[in-house]
C-alpha cells in the first residue's frame, strides 16, 4: 500500500496544507496541482516579460521549507508547478533545496508548433464551438498538450525526490505514483481508471474532505484545521480515501460523492491520456470514521488523441459596482442601470456585451433564487466587454458620477473606478497523440 | 406531496467552459427513483429560466444514487469571458435544491 496526499487543489490554495500533510502523519507521495486552464496563459505572459519566470512561484519556497522532512521521511513530490517553464522551476527548487534530486518532464509545450500542426492539416477546432483555430491564430498566448501519468512515473523511476511537470492532467499526478510503484502497464485499463478516479477525488484538495460540502455542513468539525485528502492505494486498483487523524473536516461517502460529480461530463467516458474511466462502476463503502473504501472501478482503452489547451487574447472587460440602500433599493439600482446604458449609447460606445446583475437580489441564481421584495441594500454590478480597450476604459468612468447625478442613496464607490482587464480566453482542441513526445531530464 | 429537492438530495456544481454541471445525489437509495422521475432535463431548464440558453443533458450514476446534469450555454460565455459573478456556476447546485418536486 502507498499513501498519496494532495496538498494543493489549484495555484492559490491554502499554503499550509502541504506542510500539514507532511507534519501531521505518514505519507509516501505529496502531489500538488497548480494549474487551471487560465493559469497557463498568465504564466506565459510572465515568461514573455522575464524568461526566468513562467512557473508556480509558490512551489520552490514550499519545497525549501519541506526539504529536510521530505528527505528524512522519503516523501516524493509530484507537481505540475512547471507551468510554461519547468526547467526554470527546477533550478529554483534546487536553489531552495540543494540536496534534492529534481526531474523535469518535457514535451507538453506546443506553443511553437501550432503552424507545424496547421501545415499537417490539423484544424484544431474548438471542442466547445467547433470553430477552426485559424480564427484566433494571431491571438494565441500559450498552447500545451495534456500529459498523462506514464512520463511522470518514468521520472519517479529515476529516483527523483521532486518531479516537475508542465501541463500534466490533474489526475495523472495521483496516478503516476501508482504506475511507478505497482509497475502497472499502459493497457491495465481497469487499474489505470481506478488511479485516475482516485486522482479526480483528491485533485481539488479539501473539496472531498469536508470543504464546500452541503451535507450537515454546520457540524463538519474544525474546518480551520481541515485535513487534506490522502489515498491509500493498493496494487489491485482498490483504494481508501482518508485524511490524517486529529485533523478537521470529514471524509465520508457523502463528501466523496460530491467530489466525484464535480466538473464531470459523461460519467461513462471520462477521457484522459492514460485511459477512459467509467464513473458508473465506482463502489463506495464507509468502512470506518473518515475512511471510504473505493472498489470495482472499470476502464477502457486510452483515446487516440490528446487534448491541447490553448489560451488567446480576446479583448477587454471591466466590471463596476455601486450600492443602493433602502428604501426602493431595487428600483433605484434598476434606474441607475438604465441611465448608464443610455449614457454609453449616447457616447457612441459599442460593446460585445453589457451585463447587469443585482447583487443581493438574483446575481448568483437568476430567477431560480428565492424572492427578496424589500432588501435593505442592493449592489448594482455592470460588466462590459469588447475589443476596443478605450471604450471599456470609458465605461469605467460612468458609474461614480451617478452618486451625485443619479437616483438617491448610492454609496460603495470608495475603491474608485474599476480596472480594465485583458480577457485571456480558452480554446481546447484534439491532435493525434503520436505528435507529442515526452522526455525526462534530471536537473542538478 | 410537493417538497423542495433539497429534502431528499444534495448537490455540487462546477463548470467546463460555458457548460455548468450539477451533480444531484440522493440521501437515501429509495429517493433515487424519485430523482429520476422528477428531475428531468426539461424541468431543470425551465427552473433556471433565462440563465440556461442551451439544452440540458442528464446522465445516470445508479451506483452513487446520483444524476449528472449538464447545463449548456449557462455561464455567460464561461471562464474569463463571462461577466457574471458566478462565472463557474458554483451556486447552481444549491439553487436547484429549491426546485419543487413530488415526493412519494
Amino acid at each position: 500500500m502507498i499513501r498519496i496526499a494532495n496538498g494543493q487543489g489549484f495555484w492559490g490554495d491554502w499554503l499550509e496544507a502541504p506542510v500539514r500533510l507532511v507534519d501531521q502523519g505518514p505519507i509516501d507521495f505529496l502531489v500538488l496541482d497548480y494549474l487551471a486552464e487560465v493559469t497557463m496563459s498568465i504564466l506565459q505572459k510572465q515568461k514573455q516579460e522575464d524568461p526566468a519566470l513562467g512557473y508556480a512561484r509558490d512551489f520552490p519556497p514550499l519545497i525549501g521549507r519541506l526539504a529536510r522532512k521530505l528527505k528524512d521521511r522519503n516523501i516524493k513530490v509530484v507537481a505540475n508547478a512547471g507551468g510554461v517553464n519547468p526547467t526554470a522551476c527546477a533550478y529554483a527548487v534546487l536553489h531552495a533545496a540543494p540536496g534534492l534530486k529534481v526531474a523535469v518532464v518535457h514535451g507538453d509545450d506546443v506553443f511553437h508548433r501550432i503552424d507545424e500542426f496547421l501545415g499537417k492539416g490539423y484544424e484544431m477546432r474548438d471542442m466547445e464551438t467547433g470553430q477552426p483555430i485559424s480564427r484566433i491564430r494571431r491571438q494565441i498566448l500559450s498552447a500545451n498538450a495534456y500529459i498523462g501519468a506514464f512520463p511522470l512515473a518514468e521520472a519517479l523511476d529515476t529516483g527523483a525526490d521532486v518531479v516537475i511537470a508542465g501541463r500534466s492532467t490533474d489526475t495523472a499526478l495521483t496516478l503516476a505514483p501508482m504506475v511507478h510503484k505497482f509497475k502497472w502497464k499502459p493497457d491495465d485499463w481497469d487499474r489505470l481508471a481506478a488511479g485516475t478516479i482516485a486522482g479526480h477525488i483528491i485533485e481539488c484538495g479539501a473539496q472531498c474532505s469536508g470543504g464546500n460540502c452541503q451535507v450537515d455542513w454546520e457540524r463538519i468539525p474544525d474546518l480551520a484545521d481541515v485535513g487534506y485528502p490522502i489515498v491509500e492505494a493498493e496494487p489491485d486498483g482498490s483504494f481508501t480515501v482518508t485524511k490524517h487523524a486529529n485533523t478537521g473536516g470529514r471524509v465520508h461517502s457523502d463528501t466523496v460523492k460530491e467530489q466525484l460529480l464535480y466538473e464531470l461530463g459523461d460519467p461513462k467516458r471520462y477521457l484522459t491520456p492514460d485511459c477512459v474511466a467509467d464513473f458508473t462502476t465506482v463502489q463506495l463503502a464507509d468502512v470506518d470514521p473518515n475512511r471510504v473504501r473505493v472498489t470495482g472501478i472499470r476502464g477502457g482503452p486510452r483515446p487516440p488523441t490528446l487534448k491541447i489547451s490553448i489560451s488567446y487574447a480576446n479583448g477587454w472587460k471591466a466590471i463596476g459596482t455601486l450600492v443602493y440602500s433602502w428604501p426602493q433599493a431595487v428600483e433605484k439600482a434598476r434606474a441607475a442601470d438604465r441611465i448608464v446604458r443610455e449614457r454609453l449609447a449616447a457616447a457612441g460606445l459599442a460593446f460585445e456585451e453589457i451585463y447587469t446583475e443585482f447583487f443581493g437580489l438574483n446575481a448568483c441564481q437568476g430567477s431560480a433564487a428565492p424572492p427578496n421584495p424589500d432588501p435593505p441594500e442592493i449592489e448594482l454590478r455592470i460588466g462590459v466587454r469588447g475589443q476596443d480597450r478605450k471604450a471599456v476604459d470609458r465605461f469605467t468612468r460612468e458609474l461614480i458620477p451617478l452618486v451625485l447625478n443619479g437616483p438617491p442613496g448610492a454609496t460603495g464607490f470608495g475603491e474608485g473606478r474599476p480596472p480594465v482587464r485583458e480577457i485571456v480566453a480558452y480554446w481546447s482542441a484534439l491532435i493525434p497523440r503520436e505528435e507529442i513526445g515526452t522526455r525526462v531530464e534530471l536537473i542538478s | 406531496m410537493k417538497q423542495p429537492l433539497g429534502t431528499i438530495a444534495h448537490t455540487r456544481s462546477g463548470d467546463k467552459g460555458d457548460t455548468s454541471n450539477i451533480g444531484v445525489i440522493a440521501f437515501k437509495p429509495e429517493h433515487y427513483p424519485v430523482i429520476l422521475r422528477e428531475v428531468t432535463p426539461e424541468r431543470v431548464k425551465q427552473f433556471f429560466g433565462e440563465l440556461v440558453k442551451g439544452d440540458v443533458e442528464r446522465f445516470e450514476l445508479p451506483n452513487l444514487g446520483a444524476i449528472n446534469l449538464l447545463l449548456h450555454e449557462a455561464l455567460g460565455g464561461g471562464g474569463t469571458l463571462s461577466l457574471r459573478i458566478d462565472a463557474q456556476g458554483k451556486t447552481y447546485g444549491a439553487a436547484l435544491l429549491r426546485m419543487e418536486i413530488e415526493i412519494d
